[in-house]
């Protein structure tokens, strides 16, 4: 197979085509008149998180409370490491993006005033099934945006501490791309299959988290050498056993408890932050008090059917499960269990420091939505509100003069890339992207706080994850693909063996327990004040150097 | 998790292959196919998009699947689904994407 190279250039390019990504183009184009150019490795109809559909708007300040109220919230479920300017910054466009997304087309439930019916302060009821499609029709209908689909951008073309643009790859053809702009976003979302999963089976892509969201941002920032911050506060969900499917709708929508197998309460005892209702229900589990369950039995027949639907419209395989068992929401409890861990900024802190504008350390880069840091609980509305700030940015910043492209090291990413393409070189024996996938995620899983170690990690252990994910980085440059969507997967599975070891370097430096389960240290089990800072990196001289940084506040 | 896809009821459209969030599903001799099954993430997305019914989504025997099949018809603004029990017993249940979820 022939590698072919395509030279593409654009004003605002937009790498990855979700959440925040399609809302920043939407925004640039009602902003400047400039191109904007989306780069997706799928299609927008239906990429990203959004694919299944959501089930609420999770960030929202409801009646009588404020953005501030909403970083208060948040600063305290992180204990303290959030970045409270980009919280209130995040937090003022919530209600905003929201109604903005209502006049595209999401249904939203009112009341018989016109005003949206909450779940809790923080929450509202939508449809939410087809959020994805709604979005992507909008950035369609937009001349101004042009679409790049089925194509995986792997790489930062940076000059002189500058963005100037990226490589990518069609995974459908033998297609290399190379494209500078004026002002590049990053929208890639946060980093799935990291760790072993819940079922590291047949069924090993039923995650949470969405399985094609790599921690490519992630990878290429870190290889680039952009500040990266709070990478080990691990997101960890508390799920539908089995399913993976949330528990939200549980807990807020008919009020259902936590309960341990003696069908006592448990939550109380343990704290009521993200992270503590995940930690209790681990501790319950390998105290013997387990398996834990959402308690469910005793709601009426209606609520037993609202849940069906509401399941439909975001985790289908929930309500197939209650029905074809036949053991639904009201007359069985439902189990619940922790997902292996994520890195998501959407959820947690990790991910890209930014300043105000959502700008990088590196110039003209810009960040939005899961793969940015410092603004946990961002969801849906916060990322869409990232993006809108990041895209109004980028129109400031474009007035500066055109990159400059290098020739010499184009031609090199194109010989690299068309070895890998090379079939000669596959032989019986030799390491395949699966098996090297399946080491890495059981690394991880064991030495690095996975589901299998309740989530504990030590310096130790930690010594061992690095020495073991510097290894498969050294195996996976002799892999080999068929076809392009294996150079896809090749790609994909460098990428998260880099996130892995900054990932490793981030917990090793948090010598405390400030989260339980997200980051968990068996060897300093307590929370320690004088580390109340952001641990941050950078690469430096081909290895993760750890910098700490005082708090800021709004 | 994953889907089957029925070769006698495909038409061909291509619609699946355009929608899935990973790139899974591919066109061949005009029928639609899912080469790695496993990389599947069951969102459902293919299944809501095809016009022919033709596509099953199930849980896989290691997370406990039972044998019973979700399909789902979209009619412009409604999604009919049905889940087909393991003992041959079927469930609709139809959705209309204006109303909003109650919980
Ligand atoms: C299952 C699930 C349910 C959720 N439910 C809710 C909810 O009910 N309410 C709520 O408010 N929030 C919810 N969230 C959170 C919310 O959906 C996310 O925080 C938000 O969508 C993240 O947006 P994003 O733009 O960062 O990522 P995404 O929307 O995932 O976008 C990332 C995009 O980048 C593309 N991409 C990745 N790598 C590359 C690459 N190398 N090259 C090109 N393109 C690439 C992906 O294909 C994808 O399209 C949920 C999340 C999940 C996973
Ligand atoms: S269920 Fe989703 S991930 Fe699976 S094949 Fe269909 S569209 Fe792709
Ligand atoms: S959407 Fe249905 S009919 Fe169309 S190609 Fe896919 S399986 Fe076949």
């Amino acid at each position: 197979m022939n590698l072919q190279m395509k030279m593409l250039d654009t004003d605002f390019l937009i790498i990855g085509g979700g959440t925040a990504g399609c809302y920043a183009a939407l925004t640039f184009a009602e902003q400047a008149a400039g191109r904007v150019l989306i780069v997706e490795k799928a299609r927008i109809k239906r990429s990203g998180c959004l694919a299944a559909g959501v089930n609420a708007i999770n960030a929202y300040i409801g009646q009588g409370k404020t953005p501030q109220d909403y970083v208060e919230y948040v600063r305290a479920d992180a204990a303290g490491i959030v970045r409270g300017d980009l919280l209130l910054s995040m937090a003022e466009g919530l209600n905003r993006v929201t109604r903005k997304i209502e006049s595209l087309g999401l249904t939203i439930l009112k009341d018989e005033n016109g005003d949206y019916v909450s779940r809790g302060w923080r929450n509202i009821k939508i449809n939410g099934e087809n959020i994805k499609p709604i979005l992507a029709e909008a950035v369609k209908k937009q001349p101004q945006i042009s679409l790049l689909e089925r194509v995986q951008v792997f790489e930062y073309i940076v000059r002189d501490g500058r963005m100037t643009g990226i490589y990518a790859v069609s995974i459908e053809e033998p297609l290399l791309y190379v494209i500078t702009a004026k002002a590049v976003l990053c929208a890639t979302g946060g980093a799935a299959g990291v760790y072993k999963p819940n079922h590291p089976g047949f069924s090993r892509h039923k995650m949470w988290y969405s399985p094609f969201n790599t921690g490519a941002g992630y990878a290429m920032g870190i290889l680039a050498g952009a500040e990266m911050t709070s990478l080990e506060m691990r997101f960890i969900a508390l799920r539908c056993k089995d399913t993976i499917a949330p528990t939200g709708t549980l807990a807020q929508g008919v009020g259902a408890k936590q309960i341990n197998a003696l069908g006592a309460v448990y939550e109380q005892k343990y704290g009521i932050t993200t992270a503590q209702r995940v930690y209790g229900t681990i501790r319950e589990n390998s105290e013997g008090r387990g398996p834990c369950y959402l308690r469910t039995v005793g709601i009426t027949a209606e609520q037993d059917t609202e849940l069906q639907k509401a399941y439909l419209n975001m985790a289908p395989s929930q309500t197939l499960r209650w029905l074809e068992s036949g053991l639904t929401p009201s007359v069985h409890n439902v189990e619940i269990e922790g997902t292996e861990p994520y890195i998501v900024g959407g959820h947690t802190a990790s991910g890209y420091w930014v300043d105000l504008h959502r700008e990088t350390t590196i110039r003209g880069l810009f960040a939005a939505g899961d793969v940015a840091g410092g603004c946990p609980q961002k969801y849906v509305t916060g990322a869409f509100v990232e993006g809108e700030i990041a895209a109004k940015a980028a129109v400031h910043y474009m007035s500066d003069p055109p990159p400059f492209m290098d020739q010499q090291q184009t031609a090199g990413k194109h010989r690299s890339l068309s070895a890998l393409l090379n079939l000669n070189r596959i032989s019986p024996g030799s390491d395949t992207t699966d098996a090297l996938e399946e080491e890495m995620q059981s690394v991880m899983d064991q030495y690095a706080g996975g589901i299998s170690v309740h989530y504990q990690s030590s310096a130790e252990s930690l010594h061992i994850a690095a020495g073991k994910i510097q290894a498969l980085e050294r195996r996976s440059v002799a892999l080999t693909a068929r076809d392009m969507q294996e150079i896809g997967y090749i790609l994909e599975l460098r990428e998260r063996l880099t996130l892995c070891r900054a990932l490793i370097a981030h917990m090793n430096a948090r010598c405390e327990t400030r989260w339980p389960v997200f980051c968990e240290r068996s060897d300093f089990p307590d929370q320690r004040p004088e580390l109340a800072k952001y641990i941050n990196s950078q690469l430096e001289n081909g290895g993760i150097k750890i910098v700490m940084r005082e708090l800021i506040n709004e | 998790m994953s889907i089957k896809i029925s070769a006698q009821q495909c038409i061909g459209c291509g619609q699946c292959a355009e929608v899935c969030p990973g790139s899974l599903i591919v066109l061949r001799d005009s029928k639609a196919a899912i080469p790695r099954p496993e990389r599947c993430w069951g969102c459902a997305s293919c299944v809501k998009e095809c016009p022919a019914g033709a596509i099953l989504f199930y849980l896989g025997t290691d997370m406990g699947g039972q044998g019973g099949t979700l399909s789902v018809r979209r009619e412009r603004h409604l999604l009919h689904w049905t889940v087909s029990k393991p003992d041959g017993g079927r469930v609709s249940i139809t959705l209309d994407s204006r109303d909003s979820n109650k919980y």
